[in-house]
């Protein structure tokens, strides 16, 4: 009898893991949704610029694409650190995702320093349409960035001083996809964004 | 210095316009009854405990009804002020409002009733019905439910704030379309509220849709596939999966309207390039699926509500579902039809008005369904089902006109005319609104153990259906005599000024109608002995929410119940009722998490509202800490055992069978029948006589 409620209890937590996982992916596709209304958005205003300069002149795509190599490069190692946690190796997990936050940290710092210089050089987001809907579609990414890093840290705090539980794999495991599903978004900025600047 | 504090704030922003004053007065009285209330009957700790900080998604639905129906007045309030502004105002006369207040009346009206009446109490159905129908014991994520709940008290705050500070609403019309809303052309704190109002409430309602998505995807009893589902779970189900398509539309649109007027961005601004039809356009994308998010359940309502009373199974249940499920797809490619007169080309404007037209399709499936379902049904005219068969016309009014004006051309002349007004009106309070009332109505014994009142009831729909027909009748006449929505003032040669009487007198019998619903729940609670339901099944129902006992017990069943055919409890009748058992239940714990977190949201907003960075910094770090602090505690839940259920479970009994034996008050009425409002007048006389004369002090006194 005390075997099976012990039995009942796991069943339980597997099925608590499956729901919350397949509640992330919603809330991912929602996610997704409101970059796709920033996207738009862009499409829209991309060449309203009035006579300012525009994505063509403003633009650095080798800056573009060293973003993006960091940022797939995070991916991978978020991966690599998945792999550990699921086979409940502590360290390696606190290295790989030690790795991928670094990664995402210098993926933000050139975000920034872009950010930065066109506003220095007078392109802010005030300037025109096309400028709003850069930094608010670019932005958001970033912020979304930012607060997987948030998250990241702290959960690799709690990592160290709990150990992987149950409940941490399971946050690890969620922080990943939103992490993937991060790099898929910039995916799609670097190529809506920066190449058919080009274009 | 004072700015850093205070940002925009200032002694002017305090009331001091008739109605800021009338309704911060009116909302302080209230508040400090409820106070006096709680600290006079000790229940301070009991509403924080029981309530507040519960996860039981019966009690969050409860509250959903509780605030709901309170704002159901509020909006209510507004509809009367606007019919009585438009009854007086024409030619010489200008009414008792300015042109401003009354536009500000219009606006928070219709976002008071779609955004927290209707979605409230829609949601409160969802929460109470949905894990009871599909035999769970909770929803997925109790946690997330709390925190969606207290996001929208968080919204129904922020859209009153104005009362007491800023003194002005949004005068844009519901949907505050761009470049009104900018800051240039309204530069007042109303949009700002209302704003912050509707992103709030709407992360709320997304989150809340994630959940219930996945309990119901994921936590249907054993046996219970998807097409043997119950039509309102199946409703619900094609709602908040619309939810959470749409919803986030309109969080990035408002954030996108806010950057505008918060940062200077050019959105949606007539200038720096901007483009205002696009907000137009992002705003219905949202806005048309919404009004189907509220009508899906309510369809599912009608469908449980009229086979129960049918006493027959419900007709066609798949092609049912499949005009749910059309409804809820086509839904998403119609939102152009709101403005035709855009000036896209006619392609365009043809292809919407064909799939608006379309969508008429899988509605009259479901409207024959229903009918079917009557068709040799011994049918029982329980006040639900007149609540149904007000639908069935007033919907098939709106939804025709509907048709009517998914004609490009013919929109082009409707288009803004009060028989849009009339229009939309039909099918939201003929659709949504009569099936959260036959929802209520069927529900009621199953929520509080008690059935309403028929006699009651009965009167309180008739002054509803007359009512509805005195007022938006003659709104579609003066449609086609060419009166525009939203007018404050029109000339007295135009003829129009009965019609709009009528309109008034409409509403007041409606507000009769709505006293009456109040004095039917009162009516009720003198005589619930009477009215008292020990079987759990009052109406012989069909699907599981009939199973269990009312009101349903924490943990909702002892035991998951196995299903084996579609109206899963119908079939379990005719087997034969399965023996109690008991069994280990896993229960969630109380948090005040979601209190906490919604507050601190509330508080950033009013910051973004008035411009107080510090205040913005602050409640943003404590929504972060809360919300790691919640996630990262794994002490979430605990356990009863089958031991302790038994017990719970005759201790129920015992009281239950304690109740029954307790004698009913001596209130001189005839206690044989549901009484009627001569009855009700002399009970109330009786209880207040007694309570001047200090009796039923003393015998509560002695009781306790």
């Amino acid at each position: 009898m005390a075997d099976m409620a012990e039995a009942k209890l796991t069943e339980h937590e597997a099925h608590y893991n499956d729901r919350v996982q397949f509640g992330f992916w919603i809330y991912l596709m929602t996610d997704l949704l409101m970059f796709t209304v920033l996207f738009a958005v862009y499409a829209v205003l991309r060449d309203n610029t009035l006579g300012g300069p525009g994505g063509d002149e403003l633009f650095s795509q080798p800056l573009a694409l060293t973003e993006t190599l960091i940022l797939l490069t995070s991916s991978f190692t978020a991966g690599l650190g998945m792999i550990a946690a699921r086979r409940g190796l502590k360290n390696q997990v606190l290295v790989w995702f030690g790795i991928t936050f670094m990664l995402g940290l210098a993926f933000l710092s050139f975000e920034l320093k872009e950010f930065a210089e066109f506003i220095h050089e007078g392109h802010t987001m005030n300037t025109n349409a096309f400028l709003s809907s850069f930094f608010a579609l670019v932005g958001t990414h970033g912020l979304h960035i930012t607060s997987g890093l948030l998250w990241m840290a702290i959960t690799l705090i709690f990592v160290m001083r709990r150990g992987l539980n149950g409940p941490l794999v399971r946050k690890l495991t969620l922080l990943s996809l939103f992490w993937h599903f991060l790099d898929i978004v910039w995916i799609f900025i670097f190529s809506v964004v920066y190449l058919m600047a080009l274009a | 210095m004072k700015e850093l504090i205070l940002g925009k704030l200032s002694m002017h922003a305090l009331p001091h316009e008739w109605f800021t004053i009338a309704g911060s007065v009116s909302f302080l009285l209230l508040a400090l009854t409820i106070v006096v209330v709680l600290t006079w009957t000790k229940r301070w700790k009991w509403l924080w405990k029981e309530w507040l900080t519960s996860v039981d998604p019966k009690k969050i639905g409860i509250m959903y009804f509780i605030a709901g129906g309170f704002m159901l007045l509020r909006g209510g309030l507004d509809a009367i002020m606007l019919w009585l502004q438009q009854a007086l105002s024409a030619g010489e006369a200008h009414g008792y409002l300015t042109a401003d207040h009354f536009q500000q009346i219009f606006t928070a009206h219709g976002n008071i009733m779609v955004f927290f009446v209707a979605m409230a109490l829609i949601f409160g159905l969802i929460n109470y019905f949905v894990p009871l129908q599909i035999g769970a014991r909770d929803l997925a994520s109790p946690f997330l439910n709390t925190l969606g709940f207290w996001l929208y008290i968080g919204g129904v705050i922020m859209v009153n704030m104005f009362f007491f500070l800023g003194g002005e609403y949004a005068a844009t019309g519901w949907l505050a379309i761009a470049p009104l809303s900018e800051l240039q052309f309204s530069p007042g704190m109303g949009v700002d509220y209302w704003i912050w109002s509707l992103q709030i409430a709407g992360i709320g309602t997304t989150l809340g849709a994630i959940n219930f998505i996945m309990t119901i995807l994921k936590m249907r009893a054993p046996g219970m596939s998807l097409w043997r589902m119950p039509p309102f779970t199946w409703g619900s189900l094609c709602s908040m999966i619309m939810v959470v398509t749409v919803f986030p539309l309109l969080t990035a649109t408002l954030f996108l309207l806010f950057f505008d007027r918060y940062f200077g961005t050019h959105f949606f601004t007539t200038m720096g390039g901007g483009d205002p039809m696009m907000y137009t356009n992002l705003i219905w994308m949202w806005g048309h699926p919404e009004v189907y998010i509220l009508v899906l359940p309510a369809f599912g309502v009608f469908s449980e509500v009229v086979a129960t009373f049918s006493r027959k199974r419900l007709a066609s249940y798949t092609s049912n579902v499949l005009g749910m499920i059309g409804v809820a797809t086509f839904s998403l490619s119609v939102w152009l039809h709101h403005f035709f007169t855009m000036g896209a080309s006619a392609d365009v404007n043809a292809f919407f008005g064909v799939m608006t037209m379309v969508i008429a399709i899988p509605t009259s499936v479901l409207v024959f369904s229903w009918i079917a379902t009557m068709y040799k049904g011994r049918i029982q005219f329980k006040t639900p089902m007149l609540w149904f068969l007000g639908f069935i016309g007033i919907f098939a009014v709106g939804g025709m006109a509907g048709v009517v004006l998914a004609v490009p051309p013919a929109d082009f002349q409707l288009h803004n005319s009060l028989f849009l007004v009339a229009h939309f009106h039909s099918n939201v309070i003929g659709g949504v609104l009569f099936g959260i009332f036959a929802a209520l109505s069927y529900w009621f014994p199953k929520i509080t153990g008690v059935r309403l009142n028929e006699r009651i009831g009965r009167y309180a729909f008739v002054a509803w259906v007359v009512g509805f027909c005195l007022s938006f009748i003659p709104m579609y006449i003066l449609g086609f005599m060419g009166a525009t929505r939203r007018l404050d003032h029109y000339d007295s040669a135009t003829g129009w000024q009965p019609l709009y009487v009528l309109m008034f007198i409409g509403g007041l019998v409606i507000a009769i109608g709505v006293a009456l619903q109040i004095i039917q729940i009162i009516a009720s609670f003198m005589q619930r002995r009477r009215l008292r339901d020990t079987t759990g099944d009052p109406w012989d129902g069909r699907s599981l929410e009939w199973a269990t006992a009312s009101p349903p017990q924490a943990y909702n069943f002892t035991t998951i119940p196995q299903v084996e055919q579609r109206d899963a409890f119908w079939h379990m009748k005719q087997q034969g009722l399965p023996k109690p058992a008991y069994e280990n239940i896993i229960v969630p714990k109380n948090t005040g998490a979601g209190i906490y977190i919604s507050a601190f949201a509330f508080l950033a907003s009013f910051g973004f509202v008035w411009e107080i960075t510090w205040l913005i910094v602050a409640s943003i770090i404590g929504v972060l800490a809360v919300f790691v602090v919640r996630t990262f505690n794994d002490d979430v839940e605990y356990k009863l055992t089958a031991e302790q259920v038994r017990k719970l479970e005759a201790e129920r009994k015992q009281k239950d069978e304690a109740e029954q034996q307790r004698k009913a008050p001596a209130l001189g009425i005839d206690n044989s029948e549901d009484m009627g409002l001569r009855d009700f007048t002399k009970a109330a006389a009786t209880f207040g006589l007694d309570v001047i004369r200090n009796k039923r002090w003393r015998t509560w006194q002695k009781q306790n």
